[in-house]
């Protein structure tokens, strides 16, 4: 069984070729595009999504941080339907790869940084040291914030990762499980079974809020710096 | 037997088997030819169960279903193993 457990996250590939590419590429198609201004049904819920969560997360940016709209809800809608689509049986989730997850997040902390330091350099840099902290503590405040925001990016990516991978992983076991279960004992399979219907429930939410969660956090980091 | 259609227009439920690998040798197997056909294909889905006045959620599961099934396809060798054999 442990070598079963993990095959699951192993890069898909077809006769040797890396499929994964199209496996990404997979969600686009789900999202259709038109020119009129009333389309079908699904156009319309998925416009209805869009704007409810642009208005809501671009609130609070000045307008140059509003430049980042598009960046922004690619992303959340990218990182969402990937992580919905992942709780389908069998499939494969790109986001449970850190390398994925760090292909996201360190562009794009690194442009909401640069931009910071490049516009606005005396805010960037005031932000190594808080106000009204000791005069002794000034060296090893200013090392702390330092590290603190080189970790930025590494927090959102692993964060990320291993939300879905620890969730992915533990339907396998109590799935596992409960199979297992089931000819020895069918009242202890039974439960096993209400425990894996509530993780599915909370994977649900853990897929729409880890993308919220990242998205947000990056509007965060650029807010700082715009 | 010559038909008065030309092969090469001909759609396929209208090729005689006896002319099928001709025609298959036929057609377009350029990139550009290939991704043509996929956007055939996508355009005739998309016009048939998404883009209609009243559409249902069979439009968006009917392409969930096939990548569930594509899915399992390709992770055919590995779930082999998970089958209740004694030899597996």
């Amino acid at each position: 069984m442990n070598e079963n457990l993990f095959t699951s996250f192993s890069t898909p590939t077809l006769m040797g070729l890396p499929i994964i590419i199209m496996i990404i590429a997979f969600p686009a198609l789900l999202y259709p595009t038109s020119n009129r201004l009333i389309s079908n049904r699904i156009r319309t819920l998925q416009q209805y999504l869009i704007n409810l969560i642009l208005k809501q997360m671009m609130a609070i940016h000045s307008p140059k941080g509003r430049t980042w709209s598009l960046m922004l809800m690619s992303l959340i809608i990218f990182i969402a339907s990937t992580n919905l689509l992942g709780l389908l049986p069998h499939t494969f989730t790109p986001t449970t790869q850190l390398s994925i997850n760090l292909g996201l997040a360190i562009p794009l902390w690194a442009g909401a940084v640069i931009l910071g330091f490049r516009y606005k350099f005396k805010t960037s840099v005031s932000h190594f040291l808080p106000q009204g902290t000791p005069i002794l503590l000034i060296p090893m405040l200013i090392i702390i914030e330092t590290i603190s925001l080189f970790i930025q990016p590494m927090a959102l990516a692993v964060r990320l990762t291993a939300n879905i991978t620890a969730g992915h992983l533990l339907m396998h076991l109590i799935g596992a499980a409960t199979l297992a279960l089931f000819s020895i004992s069918t009242s202890t399979a039974l439960i096993t079974f209400i425990i894996l219907l509530l993780l599915t429930m909370l994977e649900f939410a853990v897929a729409l809020i880890q993308a919220y969660v990242f998205t947000l956090l990056v509007s965060l980091y650029l807010h700082d710096n715009t | 037997m010559a038909s008065p259609v030309p092969l090469k227009e001909k759609r396929l439920l209208d090729v005689r088997i006896s002319e099928l690998p001709s025609w298959v040798l036929m057609r377009d197997f350029t990139p550009m030819g290939i991704a043509g056909a996929f956007r055939r294909g996508y355009d005739r889905y998309y016009n048939k169960y998404v883009n209609v006045r009243k559409g249902s959620v069979a439009g968006l599961s009917m392409v969930l279903a096939a990548y569930v099934v594509f899915s399992y396809c390709l992770s055919y060798k590995e779930l082999k193993h998970e089958r209740l054999r004694k030899y597996h």
